[in-house]
Formats: C-alpha cells, sequence, structure tokens
C-alpha cells in the first residue's frame, strides 16, 4: 500500500504521452494478434479444416464406402490393439517410476534418470524402429532363438506393439511425478501408522490423489500410440490388411492415390487428436484448480 | 597414506550396502528397472555395438557418403530455419495470449496443441494437399513460382508444423510470471518500447525462448511422419536424414542404417544435454 501512493503521484504529470502510448498499444496489439492468427491460419487452422472438407467434401458416401474395405478394418483393428497393450503396460511402468522417483529424493543420478525416462522424446521415431529392428530381426541380437522357435516380431504385430510402447513411455511418469512430489507423504504415513497395507494404502490413499495425473498421461499415452507412425513403419514391413495400422494406411492410400481413403483414416485420427485436445484442456483445468488450492 | 586409505575402507562397506539395497529393492524399483534395461537401454546398446562391429574406415566412409551428408545438410539446415522462424512466431503468440483480450481466445489457445495430439500421418496429408499446385494455398502461389510440397519448402512447412507449440508452451509460463510493473517502471522512466521490450522485457524470456527452440529444432530433426508424406524424398534435394535410414533399411542395408541411425542418436544426446543445460540456466534465472 505504501509503495502505491507515489506511484500515483508520478502517474500525475505525464498523462498526455501516457494516452498516446495507449493508442499507439492498441494499433501494435491488433496488428500482433493478426499475425499471430494469420499465422496458425496458415500452418494449423487451414490444414486442419482441409481434413474434415476433404473427408466430408464430397458427401457420405466415400466416407462410408472405406468403411466397408478389409485393409481399412483391418488398420482400425490394429490401431486399437497397438493402444489396448501399449496403454496399460506403459501406465503401469509410469506409475512404478514416478512412485520410485517421486519418493526417493535423493539418490545419485535422479536427474539423469528423469531425463533417460524422457529419452523416447529425443530419439527419431525412425531410430527407435531401427533399434528394435537391429534386436528382435532376422540379422539381430535375439534373431536366431526367436527363429529357432518359431517367433516372429519384425515385419509382425509383436514388434509394432514394442515400437510403440518404446515411442509412449515417458507420458504417464512425466505427468505422474510432479503430482506425486507436490502430494507429499503425510496422508500416506498417516494410513501406515493406522495399520494399512502397501497396497491399500495404493489404491485408497495416493490412487485417488494422483487420478487426474495419470487420466491425462493415460490419454497422451493413447494418443500417441493410435498415431504413432514413422516406428511403427519400420518394423511392420507395411503389408496391406495385416500390419497395417491407422496411420500406415493413410500414407499408403495417398501414396495410390486413394484420396478418399486417405481421408476416411485421416479424419478419424484427426478426431481422436479433438478429443485428446479437449479433455486435455478439462484436465488442466481441474489439476490446476487443484494445485492453487495446494499452495 | 593413511587419510586416503581410511575412506577407502569406509567406502567398501556403503559399496556392499549398495548391492544389498539393490537386492531388497522394493517392487516399484524392480517394475521400472526391468522395463527400463528391456525397453531403453538394451535396443540403444544393441544400436551403438552394431555400429561398431564396423571398421572405423568403414562407419566413417557411410556416415560421410555425399548421401548421407546432404541429408544431414538438409535436416539440420531446415530444421534450424524452422527453429528460428517458430523463434520469433511463438513468442509473439505467446505474448498475444498472455497479454491480450481477444475473441475465442481460449480456443486458439488449446489449438495450439494441434500438432502434439495430430498423428503426423494426418498432418503430413493435409500440408501436402493444401499447399499443393491444385490446393487451397499452394495453388495462390503458383503465380509467384513458389512450390511447396514435394519441395525442400514443404520439409520446412512440415517442420513449422510439429514444432510450433514447443516455444509457445515454454514460453508461456515465464511470460505470465514477468511482473507488467517492470515494464511500467521503464515506461516511467522515459525508456521508448523498443527499449523497453530489448532490455526489460525480453532478457528473462531469452533462456525459455531458447529451451523452446532447442526442444522444436530437436522434434524437427527426428521427424519422419509428415516430412516423408509432403516430400518428394529425392537425394540431394529433399531427402532428411530420418527418410534416408528408413529407405537404407528398405534396401537390407543394415550397414548404412545402423551408422546413420547412430550419428542421429547421438546428436539426439547432445540435444537433450543441450536442453537440460538450458533448461538449468533458466531456473538459476528465474532465481
Amino acid at each position: 500500500m505504501a509503495i502505491d501512493a507515489p506511484r500515483k503521484l508520478d502517474q500525475a504529470p505525464p498523462s498526455k504521452s501516457s494516452a498516446q502510448q495507449t493508442k499507439s498499444v492498441d494499433w501494435l496489439k491488433v496488428s500482433l494478434i493478426a499475425i499471430v492468427l494469420l499465422y496458425l491460419a496458415l500452418i494449423l487452422f487451414i490444414p486442419a479444416i482441409n481434413v474434415f472438407v476433404q473427408a466430408f467434401g464430397r458427401g457420405l458416401g466415400p466416407f462410408l464406402h472405406t468403411f466397408t474395405e478389409r485393409t481399412f478394418i483391418n488398420a482400425v483393428r490394429l490401431t486399437l490393439i497397438m493402444a489396448a497393450i501399449s496403454v496399460p503396460l506403459n501406465t503401469l511402468f509410469g506409475l512404478c517410476a514416478a512412485w520410485a522417483i517421486a519418493r526417493n529424493k535423493r539418490f545419485p543420478g535422479r536427474a539423469l534418470l528423469i531425463s533417460i525416462i524422457d529419452l523416447p522424446f529425443s530419439v527419431s521415431p525412425v531410430v527407435a524402429g531401427l533399434m528394435i529392428v537391429l534386436l528382435y530381426g532376422r540379422n539381430g541380437w535375439f534373431g536366431p532363438f526367436l527363429e529357432a522357435n518359431n517367433i516372429k516380431i519384425i515385419f509382425a504385430v509383436p514388434g509394432m506393439v514394442l515400437a510403440t510402447m518404446f515411442v509412449s513411455l515417458p507420458f504417464v511418469a512425466r505427468e505422474v511425478i510432479p503430482v506425486l512430489e507436490e502430494i507429499g507423504t503425510e496422508q500416506e504415513e498417516a494410513a501406515k501408522t493406522l495399520g494399512a497395507t502397501e497396497w491399500q494404502t495404493f489404491w485408497r490413499v495416493i490412487l485417488p490423489s494422483i487420478k487426474w495425473g495419470v487420466l491425462y498421461g493415460v490419454i497422451l499415452t493413447n494418443a500417441r500410440a493410435m498415431g504413432e507412425f514413422g516406428a511403427v513403419a519400420v518394423v511392420s514391413g507395411n503389408i496391406v490388411g495385416r500390419t497395417q495400422t491407422l496411420p500406415l494406411f493413410v500414407e499408403e492410400a495417398y501414396k495410390q492415390y486413394n484420396t478418399p481413403g486417405a481421408y476416411t483414416a485421416a479424419v478419424l485420427l484427426a478426431c481422436l487428436a479433438v478429443v485428446t485436445m479437449v479433455s486435455k484442456a478439462l484436465l488442466e483445468h481441474r489439476t490446476s484448480g487443484r494445485s492453487r488450492v495446494g499452495h | 597414506m593413511t587419510p586416503s586409505s581410511l575412506p577407502q575402507q569406509n567406502r567398501s562397506p556403503a559399496w556392499a550396502n549398495g548391492i544389498r539395497k539393490g537386492l531388497q529393492m522394493s517392487w516399484a524399483w524392480r517394475v521400472t528397472w526391468f522395463y527400463l534395461i528391456v525397453m531403453l537401454f538394451i535396443p540403444t546398446i544393441a544400436l551403438f555395438l552394431r555400429s561398431l562391429t564396423l571398421s572405423p574406415s568403414e562407419i566413417w566412409r557411410i556416415a560421410t557418403s555425399p548421401t548421407a551428408l546432404s541429408a544431414y545438410n538438409v535436416t539440420f539446415l531446415t530444421a534450424l530455419a524452422a527453429g528460428v522462424i517458430n523463434g520469433f512466431m511463438g513468442l509473439i503468440a505467446a505474448w498475444v495470449l498472455v497479454r491480450y483480450e481477444f475473441p475465442f481466445k481460449r480456443i486458439i489457445d488449446a489449438a495450439i496443441d494441434l500438432p502434439f495430439a495430430l498423428p503426423t500421418a494426418v498432418a503430413g496429408l493435409t500440408l501436402a494437399t493444401v499447399y499443393s499446385e491444385r490446393g487451397w494455398i499452394g495453388s495462390l502461389l503458383v503465380p509467384f513460382g513458389i512450390k511447396i510440397s514435394f519441395t525442400r519448402l514443404g520439409v520446412l512447412l512440415a517442420m513449422l508444423f510439429i514444432s510450433f507449440p514447443f516455444i509457445v508452451r515454454t514460453v508461456q509460463p515465464v511470460l505470465q510470471e514477468v511482473e507488467k510493473e517492470v515494464e511500467e517502471a521503464a515506461w516511467s522512466l522515459g525508456a521508448t518500447q523498443v527499449q523497453t521490450f530489448w532490455r526489460v522485457i525480453l532478457p528473462p524470456l531469452m533462456p525459455a525462448v531458447l529451451t523452446g527452440v532447442a526442444l522444436g529444432f530437436a522434434r524437427a530433426v527426428g521427424e519422419y511422419g509428415s516430412v516423408v508424406i509432403i516430400a518428394s524424398n529425392i537425394p540431394f534435394q529433399d531427402l532428411i536424414a530420418p527418410v534416408l535410414i528408413f529407405q537404407r533399411l528398405e534396401q537390407y542395408d543394415y550397414a548404412g542404417a545402423t551408422v546413420i541411425g547412430t550419428v542421429m542418436l547421438l546428436i539426439s544426446l547432445l540435444m537433450l544435454l543441450a536442453i537440460n543445460l538450458l533448461q538449468a540456466w533458466g531456473r538459476r534465472y528465474g532465481n
């Protein structure tokens, strides 16, 4: 309050120049907003609208027709399989890693471990796929063993699942670590003193307080798992109808000049993106509300 | 030499304790380590060891072959250009979103995340269509002789698309914390708007801008999905390194793919280090 008083006195004399400033700031404001909107229109909005116009521009006919194609149905099925396997496994890993890291504040290499978990985000998806080929492929480390036991991983679904798991590995851990750190250990310790087992503490005390963070991580993992292209393309061999997920179907259809097919698959994936973004916005609202209370 | 032998005696039980602790690890640690070893460490080590089975001269020959050099050139220079352009545009976008009020602001703010959520194949498909010679925007550029789809400009466009949110999302929170009063103080002390921007507003934002640019650059360098669709993928023109790795694998040239893949992995690790240093710098600036 005391600091406010002198400033008010200072503001009185240069009132003319400040009025001028407001005018020029308004002009600056309008042009900056215009620049940003134009740029966003060019790289985001027009391309996004184009997906829907191309998919439905000629009516629902081509859209529905693609749904009857067997290769398309297989691609949808395989995309769902990718998410159904990699999302639960990566969530389990993310919870364990977040728990272990958040509850051990001081151990050597803690910061290093956190950046190692983030590694899949900085590695090119093609390099990730290459690593899996070099391990499980015919000339790979485990190649001879797998061949002797008649297990096929590369150019087959297991390899694609491994690639998907690799690229979507960090999301849950990354979202849950800060939440766990924020809620502290008091409630857990209280539960333990009252005789709860580790399992009970997890289900009844910890999970309810981290659920939004976990859900956020799961949504991001799911979006990446369903949408991954590069890593899956390397290991899949892109065998039509057998190892083709929706993103691979998009590229293949586009290359074969089957534009309606490409856009039907694209619009499904775009809807997935919209759902992801809406739930992200809703969850951010919730988590930011909670963290404000925490502060 | 007693002082040096004394701590050593103390260290050996601590080391043994470490092993004992490792054996008594909680299940959370066991799952974490098992998963990291199987999913991350073994594949990474396999890539390095695989390239080490080649002779050094062979590695050098593959890593610096003309096709590879031109692919690095296209990848890194285009990603750098995308980083610089998005550094400017992302800073302005963050500024506009934090400081100004305008209609549909919340929706526009949420839409910035689209490149994070949209699968890259879809991004490549729609950008290639919109910017093709018959597309909505591409057709407007034909009279000026500008072609975007299936050229290096297309690669740039795809990289602009995927790296844009990184800059906005790293600058936004920092900008929110910068107090308006500091600017007002600069104004009332007679600084011009330009001076206020360069001397007062920009310096505390710089670590965040650079971190965002580095994150976007790292993402753009590794990008495959959108670029492979919008580019023509012709060597010496618009072939990027990740697509080159893919092509080598398709030709069953495992040595070629492994060496170029190792180069890319090493660069990603360096980028990760640089980003960590930038973030540490930003934190120090914040304090």
